[in-house]
């Protein structure tokens, strides 16, 4: 099957599957006992037909499958609705998606540079004790919580005062150059980004480690180090290619978590990304904007495999796009 | 002349070549030093009552936010002396808006053992009143700081165990039954019905986890009794647990099913229920153990990050979660109170044992293994 086709076949699966997470996360929600204008109820200054034309604007006064029906058809439109607080909800998301988004990419990028060579090291020296400390880094960092892992460097950062804690900017922040906006962010972003790369290394580096290993085991390595060739080339050319299958797969779960993953890590930072911005939208149950965030984190999730088969068809041509 | 043979000395009989996966689990050096940390944990979370110099609702209202309380092993004359602790009054500074807590030189109460002291029930059953160490009141034992009520930290970490180390268990007894009947069901009767309810299960894997999590929790009303919470956090728990297993097991059904002992059965005249019941769902054993131990430390992952935002266990009652949410509401102070740490400590050490363990365990029980070592 040729790479568009199996895309628009791939495509024609995910359409089904979003439908019933969509009924399913409005079902969720809607069992919910939170009064999404409880915080306008409240306030003795807004009178009850304020808030009943509030209920009207928002739809919150027909039933459940009314609500779920024209939440569909405003989607399919390409409109997602309006935020209880009365922000467009796709603007609201997109001013946090690119916050959330360059956490991601950096994350990503950082745990792969380190993981990855880190695994062959590990797997080339295998039972060393550089293998060891690697096995002991990973384990931890598969067994830390990353609340635990950020409130440890904002003690840290507190205590040596070297970093700022909190937020992706300083107060000052439009008042700088260029230069010096560009160190403020770099400054903010130290902290989530090591949470974050710290936390994702053990599984890209293990998986490494035990393709390398696999693959040293074959028949084709044996080979090219009876034909005597250096070790080095053996690696590089004929060990490392065959190991990266399986992280292509890894890299398309990163891909599907690079919107959704970080939630605790930005709550707990007070980073100002999507994570925080769903959490305080399920608190207050808005509706059109958590429905969205969980499409979107969806869509991502469906996307990331896809991708993943894809990249695997153009790095391994034996596999067949079924 | 016939020679004696010489006599034939036979090999001294090796000791048992093959150890049982227990054995060789507790060969292993970290797995065991894992398990023996569990066991300690669990047994401090099922006696935190005579364990602790508190309960977990005792609280000092003139005590809030106290510091550890000192420890002092020499009198004033530096004598080393049965240890003993200091009465501790709280004052407001304003100049620096700061509470401030000073001992009280005058007098000393030495720390006892196996002292009565407040009433309790063990698991509601064995009452008693002795507690393993305790001090006389006015002065207090918080060995590691109290809290914003004046509660004591050190004994709520036993009782907060009992909640953060049991709802991992209690999550696998909801989600493995649904996963292993879903998966079995769906490989079972194929076609149309395993296509729908394999829809189904991806639908669930696709909504990212923590979303689904906070989503469900905050279905919770607020009003309801501290245990229909626990026990509904768990639900929970499971509601997002099951659906990956579940499609794990239909594959194996799927594939063990073609194996040769089944087909063997099959062709004998079982029936393919029973078949499946009794020839299939136990080849998955192995997997369900190794996947049982991994998947009880990531049930107290989610359950700490739940009650760390607020949407877990909720005060009064302790869970290492929401604890830890002390530490995050003090977050400017934490370099100078470091204490607030220590549950996020006990749930990073929980999840390196279950996870050392479950490794472990893995390579123990890896049928391509079996029988080698």
């Amino acid at each position: 099957m040729s790479v568009p086709i199996y895309i628009l076949k791939r495509v024609g699966q995910a359409v089904p599957l979003l439908f019933i997470i969509s009924v399913l996360s409005f079902t969720m929600l809607k069992l919910a006992p939170i009064d999404p204008l409880a915080y306008l109820k409240a306030n003795p200054a807004i009178s009850r037909s304020a808030i009943k034309a509030e209920e009207e604007r928002l739809g919150l006064n027909k039933p459940p499958v009314v609500q779920y029906g024209i939440w569909l058809a405003n989607l399919v439109r390409g409109d997602l609705g309006v935020s209880t607080t009365g922000g467009s909800v796709f603007i609201l998301l997109m001013q946090r998606a690119g916050n959330t988004l360059l956490l991601g990419v950096l994350t990503v990028f950082f745990t792969w540079l380190i993981a990855v060579p880190a695994g062959i090291w590990a797997g080339v020296n295998r039972g060393t004790w550089i293998d060891k400390l690697f096995g002991i880094v990973t384990t931890l960092g598969m067994s830390m919580p990353t609340f635990l892992l950020a409130l440890l460097l904002l003690m840290l950062a507190l205590g040596t005062g070297a970093l700022p804690i909190g937020g992706l900017t300083s107060p000052d922040f439009f008042q700088r150059d260029a230069f010096g906006q560009m160190l403020d962010l770099a400054r903010h972003l130290v902290i989530p980004v090591t949470v974050l790369t710290f936390i994702g290394l053990a599984g890209v580096q293990r998986q490494m480690r035990a393709n390398l290993l696999d693959v040293l085991r074959a028949e084709y390595v044996r080979t090219a180090r009876a034909k005597g060739l250096p070790e080095r080339k053996v690696i590089v050319h004929h060990a490392l290619r065959n190991a990266i299958n399986p992280l292509i797969t890894l890299f398309g779960f990163e891909f599907a978590s690079l919107l959704s993953g970080a939630a605790l890590t930005e709550t707990v930072l007070a980073y100002p990304g999507l994570g925080r911005l769903t959490l305080e939208a399920v608190l207050t149950k808005d509706m059109n904007l958590v429905m969205a965030s969980i499409m979107l984190g969806s869509v991502m999730l469906i996307a990331g495999n896809l991708l993943a088969d894809i990249l695997l068809k153009f790095v391994d041509p034996r596999i067949a796009l079924e | 002349m016939i020679q004696e043979p010489p006599a034939v000395t036979l090999p001294v009989p090796p000791r048992r070549l093959r150890r049982t996966p227990w054995q060789r689990l507790w060969r292993d050096h970290l797995a065991r030093t894992g398990l023996i940390v569990l066991a300690l944990l669990y047994a401090c979370a099922g006696l935190a009552d005579p364990l602790t110099p508190y309960s977990m609702h005792f609280n000092d209202p003139d005590l809030a936010n106290a510091p550890p309380t000192t420890v002092h092993f020499q009198d004033d004359e530096g004598r080393w002396t049965w240890p003993f602790v200091r009465a501790v009054k709280r004052r407001f500074d304003p100049g620096t808006f700061r509470q401030l807590y000073f001992e009280q030189p005058d007098k000393s109460y030495p720390l006892r053992l196996l002292v009565a002291a407040e009433p309790y029930r063990i698991f509601g059953v064995v009452g008693g009143n002795i507690h393993l160490i305790g001090v006389d009141p006015p002065a207090r034992l918080f060995l590691l700081g109290s809290d914003v009520n004046g509660r004591d930290n050190f004994s709520r970490l036993f009782f907060g165990a009992q909640k953060s180390l049991t709802i991992g268990f209690l999550g696998l007894i909801i989600a493995f039954p649904i996963g292993i009947i879903y998966g079995g069901v769906s490989g079972f009767l194929g076609g149309l019905v395993d296509n729908v309810m394999m829809r189904v299960a991806e639908a669930v894997m696709s909504i990212p986890s923590f979303y689904l999590l906070i989503g469900l929790a905050a279905i919770l009303p607020p009003g309801m009794s501290s245990s229909d919470r626990f026990a509904l956090i768990t639900v929970i728990l499971s509601l997002i647990g099951w659906a990956g297993l579940a499609r794990v097991i239909r594959g194996m059904v799927l594939s063990v099913r073609e194996e040769e002992f089944v087909l063997a059965a099959r062709a004998a005249g079982l029936p393919e229920f029973v078949n499946i019941v009794r020839h299939v769902i136990p080849q998955t054993a192995s997997f369900l153990i190794v996947a049982a131990t991994l998947q009880v430390p990531s049930f107290i992952l989610s359950e700490s990050g739940l009650s760390f935002i607020g949407l877990g266990i909720q005060q009064p009652d302790a869970s290492w979660g929401n604890m830890l949410k002390a530490a995050l509401d003090n977050v400017n102070d934490l370099p100078s109170e470091p204490w607030l740490i220590a549950p996020g400590l006990l749930i990073f050490i929980t999840i390196l044992c279950f996870n050392t363990v479950g490794d472990a365990l893995r390579d123990v029980l890896d049928p391509k293994l079996q029988g080698t070592a």
